[in-house]
């Protein structure tokens, strides 16, 4: 299987790409429409800021290739900011424009706590998932953000609560996305990881 | 359900070495730090710190190597740090592998460098290291391993730095840093309790009352422990266990 890791210069390519070689996966670095075009699988990672990794999918002209890939139904993993960018927009960067795969806004977590929602939270599963199958309903996976999904809707299948609730895991067909980091996530983010190869597969 | 508390161990480094507390209980070679990253990564760390404490210029190569190696051993995030002092040397331990960097003396020197960082990488990416040591009334920044007085106030330097970018503070207390007395909870409170981000405790930890003291009273949202996890008295395991039947919230090892 061709899977290819969307490499924008920005994010935590090399954490993902470790951790998917540790599964046995050979993921293949890349910053090019045709890598996206000839792609079996694509994973998006991410951190920092929003304004990156939208920045750098216009520079590098990624958008149509991954726009056409999704429709095309090639199975898609976004993590963190790669699920903050499937939405309309980020109030981190409003000017910007997401991929609006899904409707709705990002916006900021409530300044009730303390922020950036750092470290290890459980999550409140509110449909069946594919991507968490096998996985403990108690288990932690690490978080390391501000901004998040804060409305609920369909696509939503696993909520995570730090100030609000907040979209930690989506499913919408063959778009999957986790607002954590599987990759910094011991062996529950590792299995995750592995469920999405096989669903990929 | 909520946010753990994180327990962090700490490798402080010559740069290819560990040089403190380096007796670890079933180690062939104690002072390895992959071989220490592997064995916490596999016990139930929240996550590994790898210091620089030479930090010397003509040892930066066999730093990053070593934050190469301890990464490709993590499935948990890493923090480095020690002698960063530019968006340049914190490039090339994020390329190494690490996750966040610490900075400490060079910001107290530059304070721009915290939000030239945290432009650059996230907020989420930077965490600023204070050396805190008691004076009269408050707590004096201190530099250079607590050597030396930056002559100011510890309170209004946290502050200061989360309002230029940083994600996170790691607190150390230079009073209680090797005592094995705990965790210094009237610094630890009063500085988490005045700033937005999430703050480590660190210094003078030994047992695992330590621990709950400074996640109840201390408000730290997270602990950090070098030689009593390294020389085996204290394992990571035991000490969540000790804190999940005190009611404390901590992620549990499989």
């Amino acid at each position: 299987m061709k899977i290819s890791l969307l490499d924008y210069g920005a994010g935590n390519a090399t954490s993902v790409e470790r951790a998917l070689r540790r599964l046995g996966a050979n993921p293949e670095r890349s910053n090019s429409p045709e890598s996206i075009t000839n792609a079996e699988a694509i994973i998006l990672p991410g951190v920092g800021h929003y304004s990156a990794l939208i920045r750098a999918l216009d520079k590098q002209n990624l958008r149509p290739a991954l726009l056409d890939a999704l429709h095309r139904a090639v199975p898609f993993l976004g993590i963190c900011l790669g699920l903050q960018a499937l939405y309309e927009t980020s109030a981190e960067s409003p000017g910007l424009s997401g991929l609006h795969l899904l409707t709705g806004t990002v916006s900021s977590l409530p300044a009730t706590v303390k922020l950036p929602h750092m470290g290890w939270n459980q999550l409140k599963l509110t449909h069946p998932s594919r991507l968490l199958e096998g996985i403990s309903p108690d288990a932690y996976f690490y978080f390391a953000h501000s901004f998040a999904a804060t409305h609920a809707n369909g696509e939503v299948v696993a909520l995570c609560t730090y100030g609000a609730d907040f979209a930690a895991v989506i499913e919408k067909q063959n778009i999957f996305a986790v607002q954590f980091h599987p990759e910094k996530s011991g062996d529950a983010g590792a299995r995750l990881l592995q469920n999405f190869l096989r669903l990929a597969a | 359900m909520s946010l753990a508390h994180r327990i962090i161990p700490c490798l402080d480094t010559d740069g290819s070495r560990v040089v403190k507390g380096v007796n670890f209980v079933g180690l062939r070679d104690a002072g390895d730090p992959v071989a220490l990253a592997a064995r916490y990564n596999a016990e139930g760390a929240d996550e590994l710190v790898v210091l620089d404490i030479a930090a010397s210029r003509d040892r930066r190569p066999t730093f990053l190597e070593t934050i190469r190696c301890v990464a490709a051993e993590l499935s948990i995030p890493l923090t480095a740090g020690g002698g960063i002092r530019s968006l340049e040397d914190a490039r090339a331990v994020i390329l190494a592998g690490a996750d966040k960097v610490t900075v400490n003396t060079a910001a107290v020197e530059r304070p721009g460098l915290i939000t030239e960082l945290s432009r650059e990488f996230g907020a989420q990416a930077v965490v600023l290291a204070i050396d805190a040591k008691r004076l009269n009334d408050h707590w004096d920044v201190t530099v250079r391993g607590g050597r030396e007085s930056a002559d100011r106030d510890t309170l209004g330097w946290a502050q200061q730095g989360v309002a230029l970018g940083a994600g996170e503070i790691l607190l150390t207390s230079v009073d209680r840093d090797g005592t094995q007395l705990g965790f210094d909870i009237p610094l630890t409170a009063a500085i988490s309790r005045a700033v937005s981000v999430p703050v480590i405790a660190s210094g003078g930890a030994k047992l695992p009352g330590h621990f709950a003291q400074i996640f109840s009273e201390g408000a730290a949202d997270a602990a950090l422990a070098a030689s009593i996890f390294h020389d085996g008295v204290q394992s990571i395991r035991e000490l969540k266990h000790f804190l999940a039947a005190r009611n404390i919230e901590v992620r549990l090892p499989c």
